[in-house]
C-alpha cells in the first residue's frame, strides 16, 4: 500500500445549489450554468471576482469547455478544471477542488454541472457518446442506457435473486422522498402495483426503473472553514473521497463497481464505518445501480442487497436514509448535474440546509458517483464521506 | 423456434409506402475494419500482432500491450449469452419501427464481450450461442447470436431478414435469364421461394437447350429486356421497376485476347456497351423505384447483385479487354452501392473466377459450374455479405491480390505466354 493520504483538514464544501429542472428547455447548456454560478455567488454573498477556481460538468455545452465558459461568463481565474465524467462528475470536482483549495492554487472554486434538454438532444447524445458507444452499442436498436442497465438488471435478478417488488421498493421510497422536495420533477405518489404494472422499456425495466431526462444544473462551493466561517455560511466537511476507473475490467459483466476496489480506504481515512453513516446518496438512474452501491460500499455483502432491501424503509424518516431528495428516478436527470444531485443532497443534509425530506441527526453522510456508460460498463466510480460542520 | 414466414398479403395501394430509414451508420476507422470483414463474410477480430490479445470493440491500441500492430484475424464464433434484454424502446426511428427487439450480451470463447443482436431461437441466459456477422441495412458490421445450431426456418426470424436479403416472398428480375447461369439462377431463386421471377431474354425467338423448361414454372414470366437499349430497359422499368425487391444482373459479354491479337475496338465496345453500359442503364432506370421502396414491408426492395469478375480486380492479360469492362462496371457498382445505400438495398458484387462456358473453353480447371455459382449467390442474398468471390480461382486470386496485389500482377502478366 502506498504511502497514506493527507486529509482534508479544514478544507469545507458549501452553498448547496439546485437550478430547478425542466424537462425540456429552449435555453443552452451555458444558461443553466450561468444560473448555477449565479444562485452559488448569491448564497455565498461573493462577487464573480472573489472567485479563483472553477470545475465544469457538461455534455450539452460543446462545442465549449470550461475554457470558453470563462469568457462567456466574464471569469478571470487561475484554476480550472473541465470533468466530463458523467455522473461521477460531482464526487471528483470535489476532491481536485479540495486539493486545490488545500495547496494554495486556489482560495474559492466553484463546481458546477448542468445541461440543457432540447427536444432531440438526449438522443443526439446517446448517438455520439463514446467512440465505443458508436461503434458498437448504439447501432444495436439505439436503445441507449436502458439496453446496458437491462442486462445488468436481468443478470442481478438472475444470480442474486432480487425482485422486481425489491427495486420497486427503492422506487417507492424515493419518490415518497421526492414529494418533499421542491425541485422534484415527479410530483405524484408511485405506489408499487403502478411500478411493477408499468410500461415496460427494456426486459425487465420499466418505465419507473428509468430516469428522466432534462434540463437543470446543481453546484457547490468548495473553500477554507475559516472562510466560509467568515462568510457566515453552513458547511460539511470532507472527511475522505474515492475515485476509480474502469475497475474490474475482466469481468464479463459489470456485477461490481470500483467502490469494491476502495471502499476500504474510503472508510479508513474517514475513521468511520458504514454502520456510522446517517444518509447516503447513490447514483440512481436505474435502482439496479443502487442496490450494488449499497452492496460495494458494504451497507451489505455482494447478493445480500434484497435482503437488505426488504429490511429498510429508505425514505427520511425510516431505516437507511437513501437519495433523500428524490434521486434522480424521482427528482430527472439533468445530465452532468445527475452527477452533483447526490452530493448536493448530502451537503444539505449534513449542514442542516435539507429543503425537503429531512434526516433527522444527520452527522455524517455518504454521497457515491458513477458515471459514463463507455461500452458495456459505467467506468468511473466515486464515493465521499461528509461530516456536519460542527 | 422461429414461426415460418407467411406470405404477405397483397399490397393495398392505397396505403402510404414506408419510407426507409437506417440504423446509425457511423462508424470510427477501426470499426470499418469489422464491417470490412463483414462484407466478405467472415467473422473477424482485432488481435495485437505483438501480444496475440483479442479486443473489441475495435480500437487504434492493443489494451493489453498498448502495441498499435492490430490485425484483423478469423475468431472462433462460439459464446455464452450472458444476459438478454427485449427492447421495446428506442431513439432512433429505424428500431422503433421494429420494435420490440432482441438484444444479448454475449462472451465470446476468443474473449472479448459483445453487444448482439440475438436470434429469437436461442434460449434464454445463461446460454450457447453462436456469433456471426452480418452487415445491417445501414451497410455496417452487426453482430448476431445465433443459436449454436441451425433451427428450423431460422431464416425467417423477423430480425435477422432486417440483416438478410433472403428471395423468400420476394420478386426477382434476372436479366439475362438464357446463359447457362441465367438459367441455373431462375431455378435456384424460385427454390429459395422467389415469389415471382422475372428472366429477361433479349431475343425472344432463340430457343437455348433447357430454356423451355424454365417457362414452364409458374412463378417464372419472361420478359424483353435489352441492356444495349436504353429504351427496352426503360420499358421494362416502367412496367415492372415498382415491383422488385431483387434485381440480379447476369448480362455478361466475353470475349477472348487482350490488346494485340485484335484489330479494332469493336469487341471491346461491346462488352463495355454490355457489362458497363448495361449496367448504367440498368441502375438509372431501375435503381430509383427500388430506393423508394427499401423499407416496404417484409418484402422490400432489398438487393442489387452484379455479376462481376474475379478479373476486375486485377487484369487478367488472355481476357484483357473484358478485365477491364468487368473493372469498369465493379467501379460503377461502388457508385451504385453508395446511391442504394441510404435506401437500405444492398449492392452484391459477385466476383466468380471462370465459369465453366465456351468463352473460358481453354483455361484449364478448376472452373466453376453455373448451377454452383447460382446455389452460391442465392446463399448470399440469405447471408450477410456484400462481397462474394465464388469458386476456387477467385477464393486463390482473392487471396494473392490481398496479399500482394503488384505480385498477382506479375503472375497474371506471365500466363500470357
Amino acid at each position: 500500500m502506498s504511502r497514506s493520504r493527507t486529509g482534508y483538514d479544514d478544507i469545507v464544501v458549501t452553498c448547496p445549489v439546485t437550478v430547478p429542472y425542466v424537462r425540456y428547455s429552449i435555453h443552452g447548456a451555458h444558461w443553466f450554468l450561468a444560473a448555477a454560478l449565479a444562485e452559488l455567488l448569491k448564497d455565498a454573498g461573493l462577487g464573480k471576482d472573489r472567485l479563483d477556481g472553477l470545475t465544469v460538468s457538461s455534455f450539452t455545452l460543446t462545442p465549449d469547455t470550461a475554457v470558453g465558459l470563462t469568457q462567456h461568463l466574464g471569469l478571470t481565474l487561475r484554476w480550472l478544471d473541465h470533468i466530463p465524467m458523467g455522473g461521477a462528475c460531482g464526487i471528483v470536482a470535489l476532491r481536485r477542488a479540495a486539493r486545490a483549495v488545500q495547496s494554495g492554487d486556489a482560495n474559492v472554486v466553484a463546481c458546477i454541472a448542468g445541461d440543457t434538454n432540447h427536444t432531440d438532444s438526449f438522443r443526439l447524445n446517446l448517438a455520439t457518446f463514446s467512440q465505443f458507444a458508436r461503434d458498437a452499442v448504439y447501432p444495436y436498436g439505439s436503445g441507449g442506457a436502458n439496453a446496458s442497465f437491462a442486462f445488468l438488471t436481468a443478470y442481478y435478478m438472475r444470480s442474486y435473486g432480487v425482485t422486481r417488488e425489491d427495486f420497486g421498493k427503492i422506487c417507492v421510497a424515493q419518490r415518497a422522498n421526492a414529494l418533499k422536495s421542491p425541485f422534484a420533477l415527479m410530483k405524484k405518489p408511485l405506489t408499487l402495483d403502478e411500478y411493477l404494472s408499468a410500461r415496460m422499456i427494456a426486459d425487465p425495466l420499466r418505465l419507473y426503473d428509468c430516469v428522466m431526462p432534462c434540463a437543470g444544473a446543481d453546484a457547490f462551493l468548495v473553500l477554507r472553514r475559516a472562510e466560509a466561517e467568515k462568510l457566515g455560511l453552513p458547511f460539511a466537511r470532507i472527511l475522505s473521497t474515492i475515485e476509480r476507473h474502469n475497475a474490474f475490467p475482466d469481468d464479463p459483466i459489470q456485477y461490481r463497481g470500483g467502490w469494491a476496489l476502495d471502499r476500504d480506504e474510503l472508510y479508513a481515512q474517514a475513521g468511520v464505518g458504514p454502520k456510522d453513516i446517517d444518509v447516503l446518496a447513490t447514483y440512481d438512474d436505474y435502482p439496479v445501480i443502487t442496490l450494488m452501491q449499497i452492496e460495494d460500499l458494504g451497507f451489505c455483502e455482494k447478493g445480500e442487497a434484497a435482503d437488505f432491501t426488504r429490511k429498510h424503509s429508505f425514505t427520511a424518516d425510516g431505516s437507511f436514509p437513501l437519495n433523500t431528495s428524490g434521486g434522480q428516478l424521482s427528482v430527472g436527470q439533468a445530465g452532468a448535474a445527475g452527477g452533483f444531485l447526490g452530493l448536493v443532497e448530502v451537503i444539505r443534509q449534513v449542514s442542516g440546509q435539507a429543503l425537503g425530506a429531512k434526516v433527522r441527526n444527520a452527522r455524517l453522510g455518504l454521497a457515491s458517483g458513477f458515471g459514463m456508460i463507455n461500452y458495456d460498463r459505467g467506468l468511473c466510480s466515486g464515493a465521499a464521506i461528509l461530516a456536519a460542520g460542527q | 423456434m422461429t414461426r415460418p414466414l407467411v406470405r404477405p398479403p397483397r399490397k393495398n395501394p392505397i396505403l402510404r409506402t414506408r419510407l426507409p430509414t437506417l440504423p446509425p451508420g457511423l462508424r470510427s476507422r477501426p470499426a470499418l475494419g469489422l464491417t470490412a470483414a463483414a462484407a466478405r463474410g467472415r467473422f473477424e477480430l482485432q488481435v495485437c500482432r505483438d501480444c496475440g490479445a483479442v479486443q473489441y470493440p475495435p480500437r487504434e491500441a492493443c489494451h493489453a500491450c498498448l502495441s498499435r500492430r492490430l490485425d484483423w484475424r478469423a475468431q472462433d464464433t462460439g459464446g455464452e449469452l450472458l444476459s438478454e434484454t427485449l427492447l421495446r424502446h428506442s431513439n432512433e426511428v429505424f428500431s422503433r419501427e421494429r420494435m420490440p427487439w432482441r438484444l444479448g450480451l454475449v462472451k465470446l470463447d476468443c474473449g472479448p464481450v459483445v453487444v448482439a443482436h440475438l436470434h429469437g431461437d436461442c434460449a434464454g441466459a445463461p446460454s450457447r450461442v453462436r456469433i456471426s456477422l452480418h452487415l445491417d441495412r445501414a451497410g455496417q458490421a452487426a453482430l448476431v447470436a445465433l443459436p449454436e445450431k441451425d433451427s428450423p426456418n431460422m431464416a425467417d426470424d423477423r430480425q435477422l431478414r432486417e440483416m438478410t436479403c433472403d428471395p423468400k416472398f420476394r420478386k426477382v428480375l434476372i436479366t439475362d435469364a438464357k446463359t447457362p447461369l441465367g438459367q441455373a439462377l431462375v431455378e435456384a431463386v424460385v427454390a429459395a421461394g422467389a415469389d415471382l421471377v422475372w428472366a429477361g431474354q433479349t431475343e425472344p425467338w432463340k430457343k437455348p437447350p433447357g430454356f423451355e423448361r424454365l417457362s414452364a414454372i409458374p412463378q417464372v414470366s419472361l420478359v424483353p429486356l435489352d441492356l444495349t437499349n436504353s429504351r427496352s430497359v426503360k420499358d421494362l422499368a416502367g412496367e415492372i421497376g415498382g415491383r422488385i425487391d431483387i434485381l440480379i444482373n447476369t448480362a455478361d459479354y466475353h470475349r477472348n485476347f487482350g490488346i494485340s491479337a485484335r484489330d479494332g475496338v469493336e469487341t471491346a465496345r461491346a462488352e463495355i456497351d454490355i457489362n458497363y453500359f448495361g449496367l448504367l442503364r440498368l441502375a438509372q432506370d431501375f435503381a430509383p423505384a427500388m430506393r423508394a421502396r427499401g423499407a416496404d414491408g417484409q418484402t422490400s426492395a432489398v438487393a442489387w447483385v452484379n455479376l462481376l469478375s474475379i478479373f476486375a480486380l486485377s487484369n487478367f492479360p488472355p481476357h484483357g479487354t473484358y478485365s477491364a469492362s468487368k473493372a469498369a462496371a465493379l467501379s460503377l457498382a461502388q457508385c451504385l452501392r453508395a446511391e442504394l445505400g441510404p435506401a437500405g438495398v444492398r449492392v452484391i458484387n459477385v466476383f466468380p473466377g471462370p465459369i465453366d462456358d465456351e468463352w473460358n473453353q481453354t483455361l484449364p480447371p478448376p472452373k466453376i459450374s453455373p448451377a454452383r455459382l447460382a446455389a452460391d449467390i442465392v446463399a448470399a442474398l440469405r447471408g450477410g455479405a456484400e462481397d462474394v468471390y465464388p469458386g476456387d480461382i477467385a477464393q486463390d486470386w482473392l487471396a494473392r491480390w490481398r496479399d500482394n496485389p503488384k505480385a498477382l500482377e506479375r503472375e497474371l502478366a506471365a500466363q500470357q505466354l
